[in-house]
């Protein structure tokens, strides 16, 4: 039991009504998010194993009577979600890499390296918070073109590392580690590389999570953007790959290809919920 | 100490360190010049030119926005945004608030309810637009099975001009509101617990500390999801483009898709980046309220 005080009192909470009445409302929430949130993946899990005629019943099986699993490998065959599968990581990792490295050093630069103009330069950087990205989507898609990088995962890649939160996230930890530390490893001989590659980034193990859960997420959940510079169907990632499908095809293949495409983002938040989660509640309490 | 290093030296060590600097720095600037500064300065330029690509632009002064405005769509696709995120606030705004409240009374099964609630955001968005586009099915939708079953009549849900826009919001609520929710959470836990119970002392009931204690404590998280939420909602685009396409007779078509259809239709990118500019300066407002707030209040 934690000791903190809320807005109910442990001494009414201790009392027989009290008590009844904390039990009630924790039913009540128990049910309440068992419908809400868990029935519906229930029912798309569930909705891919019945057979085409049972998910157009009405009324609906709760349960499927019969069990099949050739929604799903129809799937995995009929919308080649192994090739969309495949695009998404190699976008994801990509984007995730490519931020790690360019955010990471410019991040470095800004905090320990005093470039000259380095105010004008956060500044500028910041400055891209105010302009919500999906404004822009129109120009930055018309720079990608003549950049001729349409269909190529350089055009999920590059504009990733143009990404002021985290950047500005690796910058305010980075600006926490003590200059005498730094200087310390300069006296020893370590270079500029060496010394944010052993001594800056073991120290920021926690930022990098969570910057890497971001980078990871954005390109995965990421819809109106892979919509539009990925006209090829081949190079399309699995979200796009998805609506573009949905219109042709048996729902039962649709629903299992759904279920298919969540499971990697929901897989990699059940193993690090705690960490998603903490840091979900750091970042969004301190801005 | 040693001597100080001929001046020569020092400078040219300045240099070098610089040279280093910028090293580290330029992978990231090249990307932030191409790929954020660049185009919200093109979009402005190309607000005003016809623009085809492939083909050398021409000035038209202000045509692409006098088209835009003349365009039907125009003021439908103002008046779905600007109602998307009036309900959103009234619909999404008042519930994470409410969950987060009674979640941080229960004692039990806390890390069960912070997954669950967190859940639906970590299903692709198209794959919730998807779900409850089945779910909203006329016929044989579990939205309308629901109303059945409790025997009340059925709704066209997103297929009828009146409801489609609601149920949109329904739609990113209950995709959105998890991440909220985790943030109120994080804001009630810091409140002192002494403040209730001087409250309760002064004999304020339940409603009365809510009102007095627990909404001027998370007045800051409060303002700045708000804000935050506006930024977002004015940028739908994943619901009405998988769900209703921006139908039924417009009911749903947003300002972003409308500059999609600009551009990506219409092959028009003159009126898309006039749209965008018009939607920037918008946004830029809301933006800059949320980072002033957020600075002043990171000073203290």
């Amino acid at each position: 039991m934690s000791a903190t005080r809320t807005l109910v009192s442990p001494a009414v909470l201790a009392r027989p009504r009290g008590k009844a009445v904390y039990w009630a409302v924790f039913t009540g929430v128990v049910v309440l998010f068992a419908l809400a949130f868990l029935f519906p993946v229930y029912w798309m899990v569930t909705g891919a194993t019945k057979s085409p005629d049972e998910v157009a019943r009405t009324p609906p099986t709760l349960v499927p009577q019969t069990w099949h699993l050739s929604g799903y490998t129809d799937a995995w065959d009929l919308m080649q979600l192994p090739t969309h599968l495949w695009n998404t990581v190699v976008q994801a990792t990509g984007a995730w890499a490519f931020q790690l490295v360019f955010c990471t050093a410019a991040a470095y630069a800004l905090s320990k390296l005093r470039p000259a103009f380095g105010k004008v330069v956060l500044g500028g950087i910041l400055a891209t918070l105010m302009v919500p990205a999906q404004a822009l989507v129109v120009p930055k898609y018309l720079t990608v073109a003549d950049l001729g990088l349409l269909n190529d995962p350089l055009a999920i890649w590059l504009p990733a590392v143009a990404n002021a939160f985290n950047l500005y996230l690796l910058k305010r930890f980075f600006d926490q580690i003590p200059r005498d530390v730094l200087e310390a490893a300069e006296i020893d001989g370590a270079g500029r590389l060496r010394t944010l590659w052993s001594i800056v980034l073991p120290m920021s193990r926690p930022v990098l999570g969570v910057v890497s859960i971001f980078a990871l997420v954005a390109v995965w959940q990421d819809f109106l953007w892979p919509l539009m510079v990925f006209s090829d169907t081949d190079k399309q990632p699995i979200s796009v790959a998805l609506v573009q499908l949905s219109q042709n095809i048996q729902l039962t293949v649709l629903i299992a290809a759904m279920v298919i495409a969540s499971i990697p983002m929901v897989a990699m938040f059940l193993v690090f919920q705690r960490h998603i989660i903490a840091g979900i509640s750091a970042g969004g309490s301190k801005g | 100490m040693q001597a100080p290093p001929p001046a020569g030296d020092r400078r040219r060590r300045r240099l070098a360190d610089q040279a280093r600097a910028y090293g580290f720095l330029l992978g990231g600037l090249v990307c932030f010049a191409l790929f954020s500064w660049y185009p919200a300065i093109r979009a402005v330029v190309i607000a005003f030119q016809k623009y085809t690509p492939g083909s050398d632009p021409q000035w038209v002064g202000t045509a692409n926005f006098t088209r835009v405005f003349a365009d039907p769509e125009f003021a439908a696709a103002w008046r779905n945004t600007l109602a998307f995120t009036l309900l959103a606030l009234l619909i999404g705004f008042a519930i994470p608030f409410v969950l987060a409240l009674v979640l941080n009374e229960l004692r039990h099964a806390k890390a069960f309810f912070r997954v669950v609630v967190y859940l639906p955001v970590m299903i692709p968005p198209v794959v919730s637009a998807l779900l409850w586009k089945w779910f909203y099915d006329p016929g044989t939708g579990l939205a309308n099975e629901a109303l059945r079953f409790l025997h009340l009549p059925t709704s066209n849900w997103s297929n009828g001009a009146d409801t489609a826009l609601v149920s949109l919001v329904v739609v990113a609520t209950w995709a959105n509101l998890g991440g909220t929710v985790l943030i109120y959470l994080a804001a009630l836990q810091s409140i002192p617990g002494e403040l209730y119970e001087a409250a309760e002392l002064d004999g304020a009931n339940l409603l009365q500390r809510v009102r007095h204690v627990t909404i001027p404590q998370t007045r800051f998280v409060i303002l700045m999801l708000m804000l935050l939420q506006i930024i977002a909602t004015m940028q739908v685009f994943t619901e009405p483009f998988v769900i209703t396409g921006g139908g039924p007779e417009n009911a749903t078509v947003t300002v972003l898709y409308l500059i999609y259809k600009y551009a990506f239709l219409y092959n028009d990118f003159g009126g898309a980046c006039a749209l965008s500019v018009l939607l920037l300066a918008l946004l830029g407002l809301f933006s800059a309220a949320y980072l002033r707030l957020t600075r002043s209040e990171g000073d203290v």
